[in-house]
């Protein structure tokens, strides 16, 4: 199954990067899924809480507030000043 | 012991006690820039990803945008100037700071105004001295630049640059900085930040990659808003982080001339001492010598 290559990076380090199965995240505009194949896009995170299922189907939680979310050929890249995973 | 041996000595120990301290500001130096570069290198991620996507909006969109569009007319330039908050460390400052003041005689001669935004006690010191005005400052923490330096002076900068020119907003800004290149070798640079020449950090695409077509959420111009302070935040940021791994890499390098000076100065106080020295011993010979002498002539 194709799967989606993430990364979250804040302004001094690359928090976490891995491959996983769906994305969802909240951006201005309302609640947005991601999985593999969606088109490019790049959005603006509202409350910048993207949550991430991983390939095993545990769902880990990344905090990147004020952060963009980008997504181009499966590359999804969440970033923000400061980002965390939680 | 004779006086002119006994300066000589007083001079190597003190040579020698120099040394020291510039030995070990050295090797703290040199483990400094292990760190700082670190940090660049970390901070790549971001700066790319934040690269792309400015890339991505600005040629996938004709969006006319105030950050973006060239002013017809420029009536006044910011200069940000990135020092260091100590010295000890060679020309690094003198560089920065002189790079500055060509960029503002080249402005001036357009007819432009320019004001000063200074980071590093040094800069803060050299237009104290001179008496000149600078709009603000932020010091202490050059050698361990935090982001949020970095955003606090981005937004000092985008506010001055919307601003209108009549109410004292700024129609250009540009960043000089010491761009790390090796251990060895650290340049002055100059950087137009703003109106942002986006096509100066454009990635090139490589072969079988082209730039996709991107949806925007919610409209491009909002995306661009949110996005170009941040970009501008990032570009500070490396600035800022490139300059405290040029600053610990000049001192190393300040720091070993000097530890070399000690030891040539220890080297020739020495040879000055030991002649001293065998002077003296000479002119006591020639005194005994010279009283046994006049003793058994005496008798």
């Amino acid at each position: 199954m194709a799967q989606l290559q993430v990364s979250v990076v804040s302004a001094d380090r690359e928090v976490w990067s891995g491959p996983a199965r769906q994305i969802v995240a909240r951006t201005t505009e309302g609640e947005i899924g991601i999985l593999a194949g969606h088109e490019p896009m790049l959005a603006i995170l509202s409350t910048g809480e993207v949550r991430i299922t991983n390939l095993d189907g545990t769902v880990s939680t990344a905090k990147a507030d004020g952060g963009f979310f980008s997504v181009e050929h499966d590359n999804v890249t969440i970033l923000a000043g400061q980002a965390e995973l939680v | 012991m004779g006086a002119q041996l006994r300066v000589y000595r007083q001079k190597i120990k003190s040579a020698q006690t120099t040394k020291k301290i510039t030995r070990a500001m050295e090797l703290i130096a040199a483990s400094r820039i292990q760190k700082a570069q670190q940090r660049v290198a970390a901070s790549a991620p971001y700066s790319r990803a934040v690269t792309r996507a400015v890339s991505a909006v600005a040629t996938f969109s004709n969006v006319e945008h105030i950050l973006t569009t060239e002013p017809e007319k420029i009536e006044r330039a910011a200069i940000v100037i990135f020092s260091s908050d100590r010295g000890l460390a060679g020309a690094f400052n003198a560089n920065v700071l002189r790079e500055a003041e060509e960029l503002a005689a080249l402005l001036r001669s357009e007819g432009k105004d320019v004001v000063y935004f200074l980071v590093g006690r040094k800069a803060v010191g050299y237009f104290g001295f001179r008496q000149r005005k600078w709009e603000r400052e932020w010091t202490g923490g050059t050698d361990q630049p935090e982001f949020a330096t970095a955003q606090e002076i981005g937004q000092a900068l985008v506010e001055r640059f919307v601003q209108p020119a009549s109410e004292g907003g700024v129609d250009e800004i540009h960043i000089v900085y010491n761009r790390f290149v090796s251990m060895m070798t650290q340049v002055p640079e100059v950087v137009r930040l703003l109106p942002l020449e986006v096509v100066e950090g454009v990635e090139e695409p490589g072969e079988h990659e082209i730039l996709p077509l991107y949806e925007f959420e919610p409209e491009v111009d909002a995306v661009l808003d949110a996005l170009l302070p941040v970009y501008i935040e990032s570009r500070l940021f490396n600035a800022m982080l490139q300059s405290a791994a040029s600053k610990h890499a000049a001192t190393q390098k300040a720091m070993k001339s000097a530890s070399d000076n000690a030891d040539a100065l220890i080297r020739d106080y020495t040879r000055l001492a030991n002649n001293a020295r065998q002077a003296e011993i000479t002119q006591q010979i020639s005194e005994i010598v010279g009283g046994a002498d006049a003793l058994s002539s005496a008798n």
